[in-house]
């Protein structure tokens, strides 16, 4: 591929994602060749884009009838690490969009659902999330954009920032402060009042294609409010987080999963004083390591996942460990990969070097680790008092 | 272990927060510690366990704010299920 994003035709890899195995050829055909090179370029280009959707991977959890294939949380979970173990920045816009889509299906009227469903299934309509803003990233109470109400609909005006897939998306899902509560709002990008300001140069996820959105008068009509408002208007924001925080477990597996193999190949192969690395005990000790959290990590999302198969409770809580320990194992892995590398690890171009950067956004994202640790805590807190 | 919804719920609530007394009278939003996390788990709780899908219309803080009302809420989406 060149910088520019061209992908090569191939049969290989080609018709719909269903399952992990085909995620797996999917991802090993069309994203791990090119991941770097769209690091680089700071783009996903749209014909990976347009292949996404030929293969049915953007929205497959939605009903076949708007668009997807009905698909189980635990296997769209296996998707997302598949698609995290080739490139954090395409499994950032399924995120993003995943979120959307889930939203729209879940909290939508009839009416709104026939609107956007489908096209968000085929990927025809991609969405973004739009939540940070300069002064609030996982402090969501402390959001300042506003959508005030007026006879005709909603006047939305403020500043969303680090919206990933902002430069890109078609749709936007605005979380915004209402006279009662926080409001979830779809806006059309060709809204007029709308900004897209491309943030370029981030540490990691590069080609994620993120952006500042501005609203400025942004007039909507009364259906851009999705679900509740009042007091259970913060339910589509926790549900919506919610299911973002574990595609992004999924996603950090899959960043550990890459570092697994890589730095399995690389000390399989590297020999220093005639030997193998991987005969030396200090390099055994770091590959065992990621073998035993990845191991982990998955079972971790898997048990997510089933819950939210199930329609458990406990589902948000599980997510919330699973998505702190793969991240947290995958930055530390991460670390460790470009260890084992070497100098290699740090030069332009080496995946390893992506996989670090992008893990350490992992720990950011989606509610902080710190923020993460409050919350699993109080948990612990509140079960010990039993 | 409760049989009825609104035991059902209260032993739910009383699961999460064990330090709190709470009757099935009692405004839980009034003693402080519902926060959206929980209000979505509550959710999924009552549409898991009474087989339900509570419509947006329904998501009203009145409907959440005591056993007794949440029961309520059952025996209107449910009216088949016993929430004595």
């Amino acid at each position: 591929m060149t910088l520019t994003g061209t992908v090569p035709a191939t049969a290989a890899g080609t018709g719909p994602v269903t399952d992990r195995r085909s995620a797996r050829a999917f991802v090993d055909t069309h994203v791990v060749p090119y991941a770097d090179a769209y690091d680089r370029s700071g783009r996903v280009p749209e014909e990976l884009l347009r292949r996404v959707a030929e293969a049915g991977l953007w929205a497959p959890f939605l009903p076949p009838d708007s668009g997807g294939a009905g698909m189980d949380m635990v296997t769209l979970g296996e998707i997302h690490e598949e698609v995290g173990r080739g490139c954090s920045s395409l499994r950032s816009l399924l995120t993003v969009h995943t979120m959307v889509s889930w939203t729209v299906q879940r909290w939508g009227t009839p009416e709104q659902r026939e609107r956007w469903t489908a096209a968000l299934g085929r990927g025809d309509t991609l969405g973004a999330f739009c939540l940070s803003e300069p002064g609030a990233g996982s402090d969501a109470a402390g959001i300042t954009t506003t959508a005030t109400p007026t006879g005709a609909g909603w006047v939305i005006n403020g500043v969303k920032k680090w919206t990933t897939g902002g430069q890109r998306a078609d749709v936007f899902l605005v979380f915004a402060r209402t006279p009662t509560s926080i409001g979830a709002f779809l806006v059309p990008k060709d809204t007029p009042g709308v900004e897209v300001l491309p943030i370029d140069d981030m540490l990691g996820t590069r080609a994620s294609m993120l952006a500042e959105i501005s609203f400025t008068d942004v007039a909507l009509g009364p259906d851009a409010l999705l679900g509740p408002s009042g007091f259970t208007a913060g339910m589509v924001l926790t549900g919506t987080l919610d299911l973002g925080r574990y595609s992004v477990a999924a996603g950090s597996l899959g960043i550990l999963q890459a570092c697994l193999e890589a730095s399995a190949s690389y000390a399989a192969r590297r020999e220093v004083g005639g030997r193998p690395l991987a005969e030396l005990p200090l390099i055994q000790a770091k590959l065992s390591d990621m073998v035993t959290d990845a191991r982990a990590a998955r079972l971790l999302v898997a048990q997510a996942g089933r819950l939210k198969d199930a329609g458990e409770s406990a589902t948000i809580m599980a997510t919330w460990v699973a998505k702190y320990f793969a991240s947290t194992a995958a930055a530390r892995h991460a670390s460790e990969a470009v260890q084992i590398h070497g100098a290699n690890g740090c030069a332009p171009g080496s995946p390893v070097a992506r996989f670090y950067r992008d893990a350490k956004v992992m720990e950011i994202i989606e509610g902080s680790n710190e923020v993460q640790r409050i919350t699993i805590a109080g948990q612990a807190e509140r079960e010990t008092t039993r | 272990m409760s049989t009825t919804a609104k035991g059902q719920i209260l032993d739910f609530i009383r699961g999460r927060y064990p330090q709190a007394e709470i009757d099935e009278s009692q405004d839980i939003f009034a003693l402080g510690f519902v926060n959206s996390l929980f209000a979505m788990e509550l959710v999924m709780f009552v549409e898991k366990t009474f087989e339900v899908t509570i419509p947006n219309e329904e998501l009203r803080i009145d409907n959440f704010r005591t056993a007794d009302a949440m029961s309520g809420l059952v025996s209107r989406l449910a009216p088949d299920l016993a929430v004595a």
